[in-house]
């Protein structure tokens, strides 16, 4: 896209739910159903709105529950319609069952999720214990930086999804208030080329009155590893058409993120942070300061965690002194559940590097300039051979 | 009209694992009979799916799947939607679900989906327990039965709570149509289903289905069981339409309950003493029914 034609882009300052929905008119979903739940409520309001004012074509199902919610785009699905459903911590353990019945049956429904952690202790402020909590329901999940990122990603979701050799659902996942409630300018892509590039969704696993089918069945033991494999297959499938869909949509829109990471700053890099979400902006700023100081300091932004990007990670263990990786959770009685997979990729391969888990950002609590300075600095401690703490909870009172 | 004697030949549901004697699987046939091939069917966890749904067989004959255990009235709420987003004409969509499934964990998506107002029929085939799983009662279970999880001895009579009244709950959605019916008075149930298929909008049936392993009684019996239940008052064939109640078939005098409740094993540790409660709670139930009726059946 040349100079000219990006100054006539279409801007709106938008919030992170506001985009998403934007996002998800420009992908002309036939059925949504959702249940509102803070911090995703934003979303469905405008998109109830745009289907009041006739902006969008679509069924909208106004839901008794979350469960229902996944429960009724899983019906759709299963007919043939693209879907979309939105929610948010309590809400996503409350669809937790109908998690596993899409991916096992393959829908490749889209659903954003604002991260917000997960009582007790109750609160609706942002962290990843809730997405987290779902690694192993078979769907993919992608975590965004920026409203802009938010809504490009409900776009190139679906063509990720929808992909024949995928056929998997996936989780947008956007941090609570951080995102969700934050404004800032946002390109709005053109309806013809979303149309373009995002056709209207077509399967052969729908319903068919010519040839009765039956979907979302029982197999038993005879079948079911089968059935997984196909699932394991799949997801395996989509790491190479994540990083085609990137690439095709920075043809068409001029973005790119990266497809699985995003890497600032890695290629001659000794220390490096691992981080997901919106936390990767404030690192970008951190690292571009501490490169100023001589530094030798990078930054991974991961952004699928299913798939997940074991190979780059390999290769990551053999250059890196030090990494340090943040969980805006842990997995109570082990470590970050980030950091277990990150480092066990790093470690696949023999490799001589030193690894800290930052447990931090949880339940909303700010992960600022100044922890990220210091996680930076221990990295460099444990790399010049200091002792350091494995397992750090960053900025607690109580030590 | 509809009857027994003129029904399509052709068959939408066979080659399923249901005991000898299934009343359930009566229900399924019947309505695959009077619904026809455009038909996508959802069953929840169910005695139906896990004996029609097992990879690779298919005993449905038309598009159909399995659903989590509370999620049928939803599923279909999806399944109508999508019928209406892409302009699809003539499709039924059904869920056939038990009574645990539908009157225990599945109430709130079936709720919900009525409040919607969403284009489906939702069958309720009713044998009084969780079947599948071994007879575990559910809040359909009868006063007075035995299950594996309301066992009986010598003080303890099983079952201490009345059966939940669907029928009322689904008035008080004021659906656009429900019934009561039962698999021993097919041209009665055949009529409902065909009567449903030309409404628009939710659709509820509420079926008794007498089951011979759950009950305990010989398999031929299944229909002679069916009508004891309604000439002893204890079930009754109603309809619920444009805010009316409409009975469609009154005992001249009720035969008493012992003549139904002796056959069957789960109540054999009953005494008169607990017929007579039975009894009570029925009359109790009439006079409840007889408030919504028509004033021209009074």
């Amino acid at each position: 896209m040349s100079a000219i034609e990006l100054r006539n882009e279409n801007k709106k300052f938008l919030s992170g739910d506001e985009a998403v929905a934007e996002g998800v008119k420009l992908c002309r979903p036939d059925v949504i159903a959702a249940y509102p739940i803070t911090p995703q409520t934003v979303i469905v309001e405008k998109l109830s709105e745009f289907v009041a004012s006739k902006e969008m074509d679509c069924q909208y199902l106004h839901v008794e529950s979350e469960h229902s919610a996944m429960a009724a785009s899983m019906g759709a699905s299963m007919m043939g319609s693209r879907t979309f459903t939105a929610t948010s911590s309590q809400g996503l353990l409350y669809m937790c069952e109908m998690l596993h019945y899409v991916s096992g049956s393959r829908f490749p429904i889209v659903m954003v999720n604002a991260n917000r952690t997960v009582a007790a202790p109750w609160n609706i402020f942002g962290d990843h214990r809730d997405s987290l909590s779902q690694r192993d329901s078979g769907w993919m999940q992608v975590y965004v930086e920026n409203g802009q990122e938010a809504l490009d990603m409900v776009i190139q979701s679906y063509k990720i999804a929808e992909n024949q050799s995928v056929s998997t659902p996936i989780m947008i996942n956007l941090d609570g208030f951080v995102l969700t409630h934050t404004y800032e300018l946002v390109s709005i892509p053109e309806q013809n080329q979303v149309d373009e590039f995002l056709p209207p969704y077509s399967t052969t696993n729908k319903f068919d009155f010519e040839n009765p089918k039956s979907l979302c069945f029982t197999a038993s033991p005879e079948w079911q590893t089968e059935f997984r494999y196909q699932q394991y297959e799949a997801m395996e499938n989509a790491k190479k058409v994540i990083q085609e869909v990137d690439k095709e949509f920075s043809q068409v829109f001029g973005r790119t993120y990266g497809g699985m990471v995003e890497e600032y700053h890695c290629s001659d890099a000794d220390y490096i942070l691992v981080a997901m979400g919106s936390v990767a902006g404030t690192a970008k700023i951190v690292v571009d300061k501490l490169r100023k100081q001589g530094k030798k300091v990078g930054l991974v932004k991961l952004r699928f965690y299913r798939p997940f990007p074991k190979e780059y990670f390999k290769k990551l263990g053999k250059k890196a002194k030090a990494v340090g990786v943040i969980d805006r959770d842990i997995s109570f009685g082990y470590e970050g559940a980030v950091y277990s997979d990150v480092k066990a990729a790093l470690f696949s391969q023999g490799a001589d590097v030193k690894t800290i888990n930052f447990i931090a950002g949880i339940s909303g609590r700010d992960i600022t300039k100044e922890f990220l300075a210091e996680m930076y600095s221990q990295l460099e401690a444990i790399g010049n051979g200091d002792k350091v703490e494995e397992i750090q909870f960053t900025g607690l009172r109580w030590k | 009209m509809v009857s027994v004697k003129n029904l399509p030949d052709k068959e939408l549901f066979y080659g399923h694992k249901a005991c000898q004697g299934c009343g359930a699987a009566i229900v399924a046939r019947l309505a695959m009979k009077i619904l026809g091939e455009r038909t996508c069917v959802a069953l929840p966890a169910s005695c139906i799916s896990s004996v029609t749904t097992i990879y690779p067989q298919m005993s449905f004959f038309v598009n159909n799947m399995t659903s989590s255990f509370p999620a049928t009235g939803a599923v279909l709420s999806g399944m109508a939607a999508a019928v209406k987003a892409q302009g699809l004409k003539e499709v039924n969509v059904l869920g056939l679900a038990g009574d645990g499934g539908t009157i225990d964990i599945g109430i709130q998506a079936l709720s919900g989906a009525i409040e919607r107002g969403d284009d489906f029929l939702y069958i309720c085939y009713d044998n009084e327990a969780y079947m599948n799983t071994g007879i575990q009662r559910s809040g359909l279970t009868p006063y007075g039965a035995w299950t594996t999880t309301t066992p009986t001895n010598n003080n303890d009579i099983g079952e201490k709570k009345f059966k939940k009244n669907l029928f009322e709950i689904l008035i008080a959605h004021r659906i656009p149509y429900a019934a009561t019916a039962n698999v021993a008075y097919p041209n009665d149930l055949l009529k409902k289903l065909e009567k449903a298929k030309g409404i628009r909008g939710p659709k509820v049936l509420h079926i008794l289905a007498p089951c011979p392993t759950g009950w305990g009684y010989k398999t031929e019996e299944t229909i002679e069981i069916g009508r004891l239940a309604v000439q002893t008052g204890l079930w009754y064939l109603a309809e619920y339409e444009n805010n009316e109640v409409t009975l469609n078939y009154r005992p001249k005098d009720f035969k008493p309950v012992k003549e139904y409740l002796a056959k069957q094993k789960r109540f054999r540790h009953l005494k008169d003493a607990d017929f007579q409660v039975i009894e009570e709670h029925r009359d109790e139930e009439w006079k409840i029914l007889e408030r919504h009726l028509r004033k021209d059946e009074e």
